[in-house]
C-alpha cells in the first residue's frame, strides 16, 4: 500500500477549492435523477401498503385491479422467487436475502405499517394509484410493538417464529425478538471499577430518526424481451443494487445492469433495494418500461430509519481524572428484520477513550418499524450521546475541564478498542487541541438561560473496493470512469486526486459516473470512503497512465523508458522535456491511445475522530432551545477540497442538532406511524441554525498517498452529545433521552 | 378519464399552451407533460420547496398549485434562471462556494433566493434564513447556501450599478436597478 509522505507536501491541486464538475447541470435543473428519467412507452409503477404495523395476510385479490383500464401489470411476492436463508456480502455489510425479498414485498405477514404487499403499473401513476384501492387484501392484525425494550419482553408479540437469539456464536432454543447478543470484553471489569474513586451510571433513550434525504426513492426498469434487466435508480451503490436485484429475482448478475442516475442525497438509506426488484418484475409482465416513485409518506414509513435505543453506560475514573473502566449495555431496534447497526455502536461506544477495562453488551432487537437502514455513522450517535454526557458529568464531578479530561484518556496510536483493534496514528488528541485553542472554546458566553456543551466523536471509516480508468485525450485532458455515485461532491474530489498525480488542472480532468457494464466492481458510496478507496484508485490510474507515458516519450527520444521521468506534469530526461498535453497530442504516433486503470481495496479503517463546540439558549417557558453558535471540529487526514470537507462537517451537524432537538417517529398505539411528512417530522430548516464554523485539522492518514481519511460521517456523532451538554449548563437539567423536544425538556425542566 | 382543460401561460419567458387535467398540480405538468424536470418533487405537500418556481414574480410551491390555475400567468422556473450564455449570478455562487452537495434541493433554492435578491439584494443573514425556510436541505446545514446567497445580490447590486450607466441591461437586470 501507498505510504504518506512524511513531511508536509505542496500540492498544485489538492487543497484547492475548483467548481464542482457537475455543477452547472445541478444549478440549472439539467441534472437527470432518477425520477427524471423518461423512457418511450414508460408505465407508472404503485404499491400498496399495509395499513397495520402488524398483520397477518391471510389473503390477496388482484383481480379488480387488473380489469381497471389502463392497467397493464400486477404483481405479490408470489411471482417471486421463493429464497432460502442465503446470505449476500454487500460490502458495507451483509444481508439475508429471505428476509430483503419480504422487506421488498411481504411474505405472508405485514411486519409495519407501509410494509409493501403488492404492486401495479398503469399507463399514469394516477391511474395505478386508483388501482390500488380496488385490491383486496384480507389481514388478521395482530398486537404491535415499537420499542425496544417491550419488543426484548418475554410475552411480546414476536415478529418472526424463524429467528433465534444468536449469541456468542451459540443459538437459542426458542424464537426471540432479540436477534442477536454481540459481547465485547477487556481487563478485568470489576477489579478496575473497584479501584475507581469515581462511578457515574445513567441510562439514555433515544428515538427512531429517518435520514430525510430530500429526493424519495425511485427507480425505473425495463426487462427487454431478449431477457436483459436495465435498471435506472437512485442508489449509493449500482453494483450491490444490481446484486440485490439479480439475487431477489434469481437472473445471473450479467442478466442486469444498473444505470445509475443523479441522487438526491442517502446518508445510508438507499443502499438496500426496495422499488428495483418489483419494477423489474412489473415491466417483466408488461414488456415496457415501469417508473416508481416513492411519495414522502412512503419514504418515512417504508425506508430507513435508524435505530430507538436503550442504553446504559457505567464509567469510572480515578480522582485524578484517568479512566479506569466502562460498562454499556446497548439495546438497539432493527425494526422488522434482523441484522440493524447494533455492531458498530458497540465499537463505538467507547472508541474515543483508553479503557484499561471494558465491557459492552449489545443487542438487536425486532420490533414492528421499517426494517433500520445505515444512518451516517450508524449506531455510533446513540451510543456517542450515552458515553459523552458520562464523560462530561465525570469532569464536572472531578473538578476538571473537559478537554483536559478527554486529552488525559484520549485513544491515540497503539491504544486497543474494547473489540479488539489497535489504533495506528490517528488525529482525535489534535481535534482538542485545536478544539481548546479555538475562538469558540476561548470566548465566554454570557446571558442567562445560555450553556456550553462539547462532545466528540468516532467513526471507522472504510475501504473497501473501487475500481476507475482513464483515457488520455489527444488535448491533454484526461476522461475518467468511475463506478462511486456522486451524492456530494466525490466527482471532483476523485478527480483532484487523478489531476494531482498527472501533474495537470482538475479541470482537464472529466469524471464520469458510469453504469455497471461500463467499471469495474465498486462498493457503495457509504462508509465515508469514496474520497478515500476511489480517490487511491483515481491515484493508482494516474500511476498507471504515467507509466505508460513514460514509455510513449521513450519512444519518441529514441531511449529506455527508464530515462524519462515524469515530474509536476511534464515529462523529462536529462536534456529533453515536454508536457502532458505535448505528449497527449503525439499518442497516435507512438502506438495509440492511452488507457490507465486500476482497482483496490483498501483494507481496515482510515479512523475519523472529530469534536463540537455548541452554545445555547433555552426558553425557560416553553423549553425551545435555540442553537447560539457551533464549531466543528476534524481530523480529514488530507482534505482534498476543503469547501466539500466543510460542507460533510456542517451537513452533519445540522443532521446532529435535528437528531438532538426535534426529530423523532412517533407511533400511535397500535404501532402506526403519526408523523409521516416533513411538517409533522421537524428537520432543521435554515431558520433553525445558525452557521457552522468548521476547523479542519490534517494528521495525514499513513495508508493513502495523499493521506485522506473519510470525513463524511463522523461529524453527526457528536452533536446530541454536546447538545445535550449545553442544554444542562442552560438549564442544570441533564437530559438522558432524544430528542430534547420541548414537550420533554420542559418536563424534566419541572422536576 | 377526466376531461382535459387548455391553459395558456408563459413559461421562462415563452408562451405555453398545455392540455391537464383539472386534478394536476402545477408541478406534475411542468415535469411530465411539458418535460421541465429542474423543478423536484421532494413532498408533494408543500413542505420541502424543492419544487418552488415563482408565479407571477412570487415564490410559490407548484406542488400546490393546480395546473389550472396557471392560466395566464408568468412562470419561472429554474431553468429560466440563467443567461443565455451564462449562468445567473446566484447560481455561480452556488458553485464558487460549494452551496450544493446531492444538489436536488438546488432548483427550489435558487429560485426562492432569486426572488428574494430581486426585491432586496443586501439581505441580512436573518432574512436569508427567513426567507428560505421553506426550502429543506439535508446535505448542507445551509452554512454555504445562506453565504452565496449573501454573495450573490452584492454581485447583483454590483451589476445592477454597473448596468446602470449603459443602457443595454437585460429586463431582469433593469427590475433589480429599480429594486436597489
Amino acid at each position: 500500500m501507498a505510504q504518506a509522505e512524511s513531511h508536509p507536501r505542496k500540492y498544485k491541486v489538492i487543497g484547492t477549492r475548483p467548481v464542482r464538475h457537475d455543477g452547472a447541470d445541478k444549478v440549472t435543473g439539467r441534472a437527470i435523477y432518477g425520477a427524471d428519467l423518461r423512457l418511450n412507452g414508460m408505465v407508472h409503477g404503485k404499491i400498496l401498503r399495509s395499513p397495520h404495523a402488524h398483520a397477518v395476510i391471510k389473503s390477496i385479490d388482484t383481480s379488480a385491479a387488473a380489469k381497471l383500464p389502463g392497467v397493464v401489470a400486477v404483481t405479490t411476492s408470489a411471482d417471486f422467487p421463493d429464497l432460502q436463508d442465503k446470505i449476500a456480502d454487500l460490502g458495507e455489510g451483509a444481508v439475508n436475502l429471505a428476509h430483503l425479498g419480504a422487506n421488498v414485498l411481504a411474505h405472508g405477514k405485514a411486519l409495519y405499517k407501509g410494509h409493501a404487499v403488492a404492486a401495479v403499473a398503469a399507463t399514469s401513476p394516477h391511474v395505478a394509484q386508483e388501482a390500488l384501492s380496488l385490491i383486496k387484501v384480507e389481514y388478521e392484525p395482530l398486537p404491535a410493538v415499537t420499542w425496544v425494550l417491550d419488543a426484548m419482553k418475554d410475552d411480546a408479540p414476536l415478529l418472526h417464529d424463524d429467528v433465534y437469539t444468536k449469541s456468542m456464536g451459540k443459538k437459542a432454543d426458542k424464537p426471540s425478538n432479540i436477534a442477536a447478543h454481540i459481547h465485547f470484553e477487556k481487563g478485568d471489569v470489576e477489579d478496575a471499577f473497584a479501584g475507581s474513586d469515581l462511578v457515574v451510571e445513567r441510562e439514555f433513550k433515544t428515538a427512531s430518526v429517518h435520514q430525510g434525504y430530500i429526493e424519495p426513492h425511485v427507480s425505473t426498469a425495463l426487462w427487454n424481451q431478449d431477457g436483459h434487466l436495465t435498471i435506472w435508480t437512485s442508489t449509493q451503490g449500482s453494483f450491490t443494487a444490481r446484486q440485490q436485484t439479480a439475487e431477489l429475482l434469481q437472473v445471473p448478475i450479467s442478466q442486469v445492469t444498473v444505470v445509475p442516475c443523479e441522487i438526491g442525497g442517502g446518508f445510508g438509506g438507499k443502499i438496500a433495494v426496495y422499488l428495483e426488484p418489483v419494477a423489474a418484475m412489473l415491466s417483466r409482465k408488461c414488456g415496457r418500461p415501469v417508473k416508481m416513485v416513492m411519495s414522502r409518506d412512503e419514504v418515512f414509513e417504508a425506508t430507513g430509519p435508524t435505530p430507538g435505543s436503550s442504553m446504559r453506560v457505567k464509567i469510572g475514573a480515578t480522582k485524578d481524572g484517568k479512566l479506569t473502566a466502562g460498562e454499556a449495555w446497548l439495546a438497539y431496534d432493527a425494526g422488522a428484520f434482523p441484522g440493524g447497526v447494533i455492531g458498530p455502536g458497540c465499537m463505538c461506544v467507547f472508541s474515543c477513550y483508553e479503557f484499561p477495562a471494558a465491557r459492552v453488551d449489545g443487542y438487536d432487537v425486532l420490533d414492528n418499524k421499517p426494517k433500520t437502514q445505515a444512518y451516517r455513522a450508524p449506531g455510533a450517535t446513540q451510543a456517542a450521546f450515552a458515553c459523552e454526557s458520562v464523560i462530561d458529568e465525570l469532569a464536572e464531578k472531578l473538578g476538571i475541564d473537559p478537554i483536559e479530561f478527554r486529552l488525559k484518556n484520549a485513544a491515540k496510536e497503539g491504544t486497543r478498542r474494547v473489540d479488539g483493534p489497535v489504533y495506528p496514528r490517528v488525529g482525535f488528541i489534535e481535534t482538542l487541541e485545536a478544539a481548546k485553542a479555538s475562538d469558540h472554546w476561548k470566548s465566554p458566553l454570557e446571558g442567562k438561560n445560555r450553556g456550553r456543551g462539547i462532545a466528540s466523536g468516532y467513526w471507522f471509516n472504510i475501504g473497501l473496493k473501487s475500481s476507475a480508468a482513464a483515457n488520455v485525450n489527444p488535448d491533454g485532458t484526461v476522461s475518467l470512469l468511475e463506478g462511486s455515485t456522486d451524492i456530494g461532491g466525490t466527482r471532483t474530489s476523485v478527480a483532484m486526486q487523478l489531476a494531482e498525480t498527472l501533474g495537470i488542472t482538475a479541470e482537464a480532468v472529466h469524471p464520469k459516473v458510469v453504469d455497471t457494464d461500463s467499471v469495474g466492481y465498486t462498493d457503495v458510496t457509504g462508509g465515508s470512503r469514496v474520497t478515500f478507496a476511489t480517490g487511491l484508485a483515481a491515484y493508482e490510474v494516474g500511476r498507471d497512465i504515467l507509466r505508460q507515458m513514460c514509455e510513449r516519450a521513450a519512444i519518441l527520444w529514441e531511449c529506455d523508458a527508464a530515462e524519462v521521468e515524469s515530474v509536476d506534469g511534464e515529462f523529462k530526461t536529462k536534456d529533453k522535456r515536454m508536457t502532458f498535453a505535448e505528449l497527449a497530442g503525439k499518442l497516435s504516433q507512438t502506438g495509440g491511445p492511452v488507457v490507465g486503470r486500476a482497482t483496490v481495496n483498501p483494507e481496515g479503517p482510515t479512523n475519523g475522530f472529530g469534536t463540537h463546540i455548541v452554545d445555547v439558549e433555552v426558553d425557560p417557558d416553553t423549553a425551545k432551545v435555540t442553537v447560539l453558535r457551533y464549531t466543528a471540529i476534524q481530523d480529514a487526514g488530507k482534505a482534498i477540497h476543503p469547501s466539500y470537507v466543510e460542507g460533510q462537517m456542517q451537513g452533519g451537524a445540522v443532521q446532529g442538532i435535528g437528531w438532538a432537538l426535534n426529530e423523532e417517529y412517533v407511533f400511535d398505539g397500535e404501532g402506526r406511524m403519526a408523523n409521516a411528512s416533513y411538517l409533522d417530522y421537524r428537520m432543521p430548516t435554515a431558520l433553525d441554525v445558525p452557521h457552522i464554523d468548521t476547523i479542519i485539522v490534517e494528521v495525514p492518514n499513513p495508508a493513502h498517498p495523499y493521506g485522506v481519511r473519510g470525513v463524511g460521517e463522523t461529524p453527526i456523532v457528536p452533536p446530541p452529545a454536546a447538545m445535550a451538554v449545553a442544554v444542562y449548563h442552560a438549564t442544570g437539567v441533564r437530559m438522558q433521552e432524544l430528542p430534547m423536544s420541548p414537550p420533554k425538556l420542559w418536563a424534566a425542566m419541572q422536576k | 378519464m377526466a376531461k382535459k382543460t387548455h391553459v395558456a401561460t408563459t413559461i421562462n419567458g415563452e408562451p405555453m399552451e398545455f392540455l391537464c387535467e383539472a386534478r394536476q398540480s402545477l408541478l406534475e405538468v411542468l415535469r411530465d407533460n411539458l418535460a421541465m424536470t429542474g423543478s423536484k418533487e421532494g413532498c408533494n405537500n408543500g413542505n420541502c420547496g424543492a419544487c418552488t418556481v415563482l408565479l407571477d414574480g412570487q415564490p410559490v410551491d407548484s406542488c400546490l398549485v393546480l395546473a389550472v390555475e396557471a392560466e395566464g400567468a408568468e412562470i419561472t422556473t429554474v431553468e429560466g434562471i440563467a443567461d443565455d450564455s451564462r449562468l445567473h449570478p446566484i447560481q455561480q455562487c452556488f458553485l464558487e462556494e460549494a452551496a450544493l452537495q446531492c444538489g436536488v434541493c438546488t432548483p427550489g433554492f435558487i429560485v426562492t433566493a432569486k426572488a428574494l435578491l430581486d426585491r432586496n439584494p443586501t439581505p441580512s443573514e436573518h432574512e436569508i434564513r427567513f426567507q428560505l425556510a421553506g426550502n429543506l436541505c439535508r446535505c448542507t446545514g445551509y452554512d454555504k447556501i445562506i453565504r452565496a446567497v449573501q454573495d450573490a445580490g452584492k454581485r447583483m447590486a454590483a451589476e445592477a450599478r454597473g448596468a446602470s450607466t449603459t443602457t443595454n441591461g437585460s429586463p431582469a437586470r433593469q427590475q433589480q436597478k429599480q429594486a436597489t
